[in-house]
């Protein structure tokens, strides 16, 4: 169980549906350029405010629909960090 | 992959799961036996795909909803999309393709020689009406807020100068269809765990109706299985503790007040209507169309089409599946007549549809585990 929570590989064929992509290029006229996992498209950007480059951004059908919070994401990354830490028994949940 | 592989650490979840665990022991002594709602398609998937139900503790059962857009779509809509496709170059979403109409699929009409094309982003739509000024054009426009905000963008980009572009929308709103299900005495949920993309458009403020005293536990989480466990770690939490609020646990993208630029765009082109939800029947202002004003770009008024109930499918139970009254496997045409090959209804076909989740996933969640 734990394995197939861990390597799903459909996930990644989902990619551009929900996962963050990083703002390579932000053009005038609402266009831009993201990035993911050597995957290179053409986004609309015109539904975030003031994007720029370096930023994550969540796209959905072709257009960035918000911003990644960094912070918060690394934040939440070092919570489950922890969490993963304080587990000792590596085949419990099987 | 940067901000997603840290999201479906197996270790992490080992340690929400042992957590799950003694939450699920402190609600059993108290006689919970909780029913969670995920209200959207994408974790119907997810759950389903990562195997979420094997490890859940057996009192606590997850219970699909009704955000899967394609499945909530009428029967006539397929039919006045197939009129359409008569009249104009049809772009949709490849879900939609193989939905029933009353008679028909798109996918039928298209093999009998109506113009359709599947596409993943609208923007293909108006490209193609940019390239082709002589020729028609329409955009199947269905879908929840996620979509919502890209289609008023559309709009936005089509209103000047491009007269060959409409839409056919069949667009509907998450809160209301949450409000119609918390007052059917038939539905029993004892929280939801609410849409992560919905959210990131709407904000989670959007579910405070829902939860304070009398309310339910409302949990917001991404579509990671880390984030799908550690909602439902939350949502058990509130449970043992006797609360319900909302409570936001995708905040790396969701906002109080969600992505206010969206929403004013959304606003400018669209108004509330009272929708039909294909086997749930009309919920008061649970839709939005374009707005009077942009009736140009509106392909019922363009064409003179009218979008009508339709005639479902005889024997899809998809109206209480959608409801969380009813799990696939007891529906009678489940896996028999209706397969994703042959499906009989909608929640079939979409890959977010909870009957095509429980067919393709069943040896991870076992038909009946939770039914
Ligand atoms: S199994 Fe098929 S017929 Fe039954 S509810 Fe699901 S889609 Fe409808």
């Amino acid at each position: 169980m734990a394995q197939r929570i861990g390597v799903s590989a459909e996930g990644h064929g989902k990619m551009c549906l929900a996962v963050p992509m990083e703002l390579t290029d932000v053009r005038t006229g609402g266009r831009g350029t993201a990035r993911a996992d050597g995957i290179v498209r053409d986004v609309d950007i015109s539904l975030i405010d003031d994007p720029r480059t370096g930023e994550f951004v969540i796209v959905h059908a072709g257009f960035a629909i918000e911003r990644l919070d960094r912070a918060e994401a690394e934040a939440r990354i070092a919570l489950f960090e922890d969490m993963a830490r304080r587990v000792s028994t590596p085949e419990f949940a099987s | 992959m940067k901000y997603v592989d840290a999201f479906r650490d197996p270790a992490a979840s080992r340690a929400v799961v042992s957590e799950l665990a003694s939450l699920a022991g402190k609600l059993r002594e108290s006689g919970i036996r909780p029913a969670i709602m995920e209200v959207c398609g994408t974790h119907t998937m997810a759950i389903a795909r990562n195997g979420i139900r094997d490890v859940l503790p057996p009192e606590v059962s997850l219970i699909s909803g009704p955000g899967c857009p394609v499945c909530v779509t009428e029967p006539g809509y397929i039919d006045a999309a197939i009129l359409a496709a008569t009249r104009a170059t049809v772009f949709t979403f490849g879900d939609m393709l193989n939905v029933p109409g009353s008679e028909d699929s798109l996918a039928t009409a298209r093999a009998a020689g109506a113009d359709v094309h599947p596409c993943y982003s609208p923007s293909a739509a108006l490209d193609f009406a940019r390239a082709n000024p002589a020729r028609e054009t329409v955009f199947l426009a269905i879908g929840f807020e996620t979509t919502i905000a890209p289609v008023a963008a559309l709009a936005a980009a089509a209103e000047n100068g491009l007269p060959n572009f409409s839409m056919l929308t069949a667009l509907k709103l998450v809160p209301p269809a949450l409000a119609a299900l918390v007052s059917d005495p038939a539905v029993h949920i004892d929280a939801f765990l609410c849409p992560a993309h919905v959210s990131a458009i709407i904000g989670s403020d959007a579910y405070a109706p829902f939860a304070g005293p009398g309310g339910r536990p409302c949990v917001i989480a991404g579509f990671e299985p880390l984030d799908i466990l550690y909602g439902i770690r939350c949502i058990l939490a509130q449970l043992a503790d006797g609360q319900a609020f909302v409570e936001n646990e995708y905040a790396r993208v969701v906002k109080p007040e969600g992505n206010v630029k969206a929403q004013n765009l959304i606003s400018r082109y669209m108004e509330p209507y009272d929708a039909a939800w294909r086997g749930i029947g009309v919920i008061p202002a649970s839709g939005l169309r374009l707005r009077k004003q942009y009736g140009a770009m509106d392909a019922e008024s363009r064409f003179g089409i009218r979008v009508e109930p339709g005639t479902p499918p005889t024997g899809c139970r998809c109206g209480d599946v959608l409801k969380g009254i009813l799990n696939p496997p007891g529906c009678p045409l489940f896996d028999g007549r209706c397969t994703p090959e042959n499906p009989v209804g909608p929640c079939m076909v979409s890959s977010e549809g909870a009957c095509a989740a429980w067919h393709s996933y069943r040896r991870i969640a076992p038909a009946g585990k939770d039914a």
